[in-house]
């Protein structure tokens, strides 16, 4: 017994050495979208809260805790609490199993894809028990977009991370990173890439995908009744979740925490500054992507989602797995 | 060993007192919350007994599609009032058809508990052990051979049940103007647009 706490006190030190680096990560990256989106707009973007200001998101978060959360009087007292806390728990639970290196990960288990996928998809219930418990028109409406998005968007990355499986023979991230030793699979999996990109921002209601909190047509969507520290969970859980992706996109296509070439003076970076860059170009993507595309209808959404990106993605499936057959190049895994 | 106790008792405990809730909770919302508790408390005892391939399909699947779907076909109803009008109103059919589905669905639960033999060592059974490969290849390796012909009917009637669905939701409706987008790309300036000359005082009549 006294052994077994003893591991769970090691665990909950671990666990605490994961987090608070991703919340922090989290606060740094809403001001790195903020500034690339000032930079795109020439303007300057966040720039007085500390070094380049950097503490501009701290500034933000210490503004959110110290106002009044107001609860409307004809909420669902308790799902309207439990949205918020939903959205962000799910969003800083999936990072338990990205690994930043061979040995840097918390839990290495047998079905790691399969766990994010599955995390990414409970995602959906914070902004619908958020959207519903509001008791509102705009937030159920923009939950109800939501949810139907998230929903469409699942079944193509779902088909794209069956590509990259068949291509690594293991559901562990681990191993579908070392698999890509040899080439990324973002070279023969290209197309793959661009849709899991595009599902991504669909996924992470990101524009020009941000249906759901459309301002012009709802508000503020699903959000709209949450103020204070509540709003500001919402708001951290969105942004973890997008990082989320794009640790996800970087383990799936650019080969996780290796280097670009495996040769002296680059490979002596350490692997998790490699995972670390990664995202960052990825996230940077997403926010260049926020700056200069529009929004799209919603009718155009679904049909791309339906009509376009789930079509390809299961043609493209067939295709590598019958190239893989072909040239015999189907792994083996641990048979 | 006694975490694993601990954990097992934990996760059942929260399974049985959701599917109680289910059943009696007034709000149906509510009911249909709780069911996503229980599907996550199901998903994590066949993760305890080593089944993690079928408990994260249970998550992604049940949680993550199903649930959501019951979720929003309850919230957009008017459960409340559909009641009424089932359980009060004078033809109702509804209760004696649902006696009998429920009756049956007792007989068959009372058939499966009763010759339901309870093993020892839970662990022993439940993890097949045949040699170091993971769980999700053992499954691969007997669904796609032994189970073949199971499996691909399994799939047909999913299919079936999809095309069911489609035919009695749709209907073709007339008069709704739609976007083409092949005929907006291959639209081209010659045909579309035209030049007038425009006499001063006088007008010009576009046909529309």
């Amino acid at each position: 017994m006294l052994e077994y706490f003893q591991i769970l006190g090691q665990e909950v030190y671990k666990i605490l050495f994961l987090l608070v680096p991703i919340l922090v990560s989290v606060a740094m990256i809403v001001w790195l979208d903020r500034r690339v989106w000032g930079l795109v707009q020439k303007r300057k973007g966040p720039n007085v809260v500390g070094p380049f200001g950097l503490f501009q998101t701290i500034a933000d978060a210490l503004k959110y805790i110290f106002k009044e959360i107001i609860i409307p009087a004809s909420a669902n007292k308790t799902v309207f609490i439990l949205a918020p806390i939903v959205t962000m728990t799910l969003a800083l639970v999936a990072w338990a199993v990205i690994p930043m290196s061979e040995e840097i990960v918390l839990s290495d288990i047998n079905v790691g894809i399969l766990y994010l996928f599955a995390v990414s998809s409970l995602g959906v219930y914070g902004i619908i028990m958020g959207g519903w418990a509001s008791n509102s028109k705009y937030p159920f409406l923009g939950a109800i977009r939501s949810a139907a998005q998230m929903v469409s968007y699942e079944v193509s990355i779902g088909i794209i991370i069956i590509n990259v499986l068949l291509c690594v023979g293991s559901l562990n991230l681990k191993d579908i990173v070392l698999a890509q030793k040899e080439l990324w699979y973002v070279i023969p999996l290209f197309p793959m890439f661009v849709i899991f990109f595009i599902s991504a921002l669909a996924e992470t209601n990101r524009p020009p995908f941000d249906l759901p909190e459309a301002e012009a047509e709802l508000v503020a969507g699903y959000q709209t009744e949450y103020s204070g520290m509540m709003y500001a969970m919402f708001w951290l859980g969105e942004y973890a979740n997008i990082l989320l992706m794009c640790a996800m996109g970087s383990i799936l296509f650019l080969g996780g925490w290796l280097p670009i070439l495996d040769i002296y003076p680059i490979n002596l970076i350490p692997a998790p500054i490699w995972m670390i860059l990664k995202i960052l170009f990825l996230f940077i993507l997403f926010a260049l992507i926020k700056a200069i595309v529009p929004r799209y209808r919603y009718d155009q959404l679904m049909r791309l989602g339906w009509k376009i990106f789930l079509p390809f993605s299961l043609i493209y499936l067939v295709l590598t797995a019958s190239f893989l057959f072909y040239f015999e190049k189907l792994p083996s895994g641990n048979l | 060993m006694i975490a694993h106790t601990i954990f097992f008792y934990f996760f059942s405990i929260i399974a049985i007192f959701s599917s109680l809730m289910v059943i009696t909770s007034r709000n149906t919302v509510n009911s249909v919350f709780f069911l996503i508790l229980d599907f996550i408390s199901v998903g994590c005892l066949f993760i305890m007994v080593g089944a993690e391939f079928l408990g994260m399909i249970i998550l992604i699947v049940y949680v993550g599609a199903v649930a959501v779907l019951f979720l929003f076909v309850v919230m957009m109803l008017n459960v409340a009032e559909q009641k009424q009008s089932w359980f009060i109103g004078k033809k109702s059919t509804h209760i004696p058809a649902g006696l009998i589905v429920s009756v049956l669905i007792f007989l068959e639960l009372l058939v499966v508990v009763g010759g339901w033999k309870q093993k020892d060592d839970l662990m022993s059974s439940t993890t097949l052990v045949i040699s170091n490969i993971s769980n999700t290849h053992q499954l691969g390796l007997v669904m796609y051979t032994d189970y073949i012909l199971y499996f691909q009917l399994a799939g047909i009637i999913l299919l079936l049940s999809m095309i069911g669905a489609i035919l009695l939701t749709f209907r073709k409706r007339i008069g709704v103007k739609k976007q083409s987008y092949i005929k907006q790309i291959s639209r081209d300036p010659l045909s579309s647009v035209e030049l007038k000359e425009v006499k001063s005082n006088d007008g010009v009549k576009i046909d529309d």
